[in-house]
């Protein structure tokens, strides 16, 4: 626990110094938000009607955004040969990745989003459902997403490729949390989507980590 | 030599590693007992850096057996990879932090003390210093700090002094007679004349 605590507060440490992989994500987040009042027209009501689905894939395709990174300036630069034989089990070291990125895009992603609702004239009450559902989702989006990142590790053209990985299978996390919002903005009972949130996070919480384990293994092979 | 009596710790039987599909050797054995070390000699891609890597469990073992103690290491690869320290052709280093934090980070990961590590390779003017500004000879010399982490039993180093100026040379000879002389193991590699006294040899045929 200790060794893979060292290793969370290294790549956080790591993280920090390259505090611009966050601010890109926020300003790509804030910004695709935006952009969707010049597109769609600035009335509230049509704004409104789609705030939830607009900020849930902007959130998505933001935290996609220092993914390939994360697990790629270690494979390339050896720290990944030397994680391999520190003696922490390969899924271990995805579960700390992941919660790396949690931390260093997922959260960010969190304190932006009410700025992103509001642009989209997301009604006030709906914005700490909002925020509820993306710890969740931006949770899941992690775990899947280092997966994704471990497959995609040697890949040529890996950067490209991890999207079309994982962004499928964001789908169910997409559903249930724009639903959650929607329910959120009308008044309706949120727990069942949130509920749902939550056991995709327990779903992917063995399985991701797992899948990851096994590629990073063999990445290096 | 002291070695062929006491009791083999690492085991190669018929060894056989591959690169890219490609069988690169075959047929290696060797045994390896505690405070004995092996160097690796062979023409560039005779496949020495491959069987470091096999040795390190990184690599799969195409044909024969890697053993620990009389136990296939390909049993548990998590326990045999927590015997080894690793000093590969990359220095696993990170610009963005500095010598002391390095090893920090890395000391909370493996165990061990990082003050005496950046003691032991003579680095402690540079403690506070980023990697990025670093020469070549002083990253490699804080990748052989990495080493003394830990007390790992196994040293793999691949072509150990690419990059050290002589004083380096005598530190990496200094830290590897230590290890030996505490029961520890290296294999290392090398297409120059080592530090290590009286180690054996394995020819690598390309």
């Amino acid at each position: 626990m200790r060794a893979w605590l060292g290793l969370v507060a290294r790549d956080l440490a790591l993280a920090r110094r390259n505090a611009g992989d966050t601010l890109a994500a926020i300003a790509f987040f804030l910004l695709a938000c935006g952009l969707f009042p010049f597109a769609v027209g600035p009335d509230p009501m049509v704004l409104a009607r789609m705030a939830a689905g607009v900020v849930w894939v902007a959130a998505l395709l933001a935290a996609l955004l220092p993914l390939d990174r994360l697990v790629g300036s270690d494979y390339e630069d050896g720290t990944l040969d030397q994680l391999l034989v520190s003696g922490l089990h390969p899924a271990a070291l995805a579960v700390a990745k992941a919660a790396v990125h949690w931390l260093a895009t997922g959260v960010p992603i969190l304190l932006a989003a009410p700025f992103g609702a509001v642009m989209l004239a997301l009604p006030l009450r709906a914005v700490p459902v909002l925020v509820a559902a993306l710890a969740l989702g931006t949770a899941v989006l992690s775990l899947l997403g280092i997966a994704g990142a471990a497959l995609t590790l040697g890949a040529r053209r890996g950067g490209v490729l991890l999207p079309l990985l994982v962004l499928p299978l964001t789908i169910p996390v997409l559903i249930f949390g724009a639903a959650a919002v929607e329910a959120g903005s009308v008044g309706l009972a949120v727990g069942p989507h949130l509920a749902m949130l939550g056991a995709l996070l327990a779903a992917a919480l063995p399985l991701a980590p797992l899948a990851a384990g096994i590629a990073l293994r063999s990445a290096v092979e | 030599m002291q070695g062929e009596s006491g009791a083999a710790v690492l085991e190669a039987r018929d060894l056989a590693g591959e690169r890219g599909g490609r069988l690169v050797f075959a047929g290696v054995s060797f045994r390896l007992a505690r405070g004995e070390a092996l160097v690796l000699v062979g023409a560039n891609g005779a496949g020495k850096t491959t069987l470091l890597r096999v040795l390190a469990g990184l690599g799969r073992v195409a044909e024969g057996v890697l053993a620990w103690e009389g136990e296939s290491v390909a049993e548990d690869l998590l326990a045999h990879a927590a015997r080894i320290a690793l000093l590969g052709h990359l220095d696993a280093l990170k610009p963005q932090l500095t010598v002391f934090e390095t090893l920090r980070h890395e000391a909370r990961i493996r165990g061990g003390s990082a003050e005496e590590a950046i003691a032991a390779v003579g680095l402690e003017p540079l403690a506070g210093a980023p990697v990025r500004i670093l020469s070549a000879g002083q990253r490699r010399r804080l990748a052989l700090a990495r080493l003394m982490l830990g007390g790992r039993p196994l040293w793999l180093l691949d072509e150990p002094t690419v990059a050290l100026d002589a004083a380096g040379v005598g530190t990496l000879g200094r830290l590897v007679s230590a290890h030996r002389a505490g029961g520890g193991m290296v294999v290392a590699s090398s297409h120059l004349d080592l530090p290590i006294a009286d180690a054996r040899t394995l020819r690598l045929a390309a």
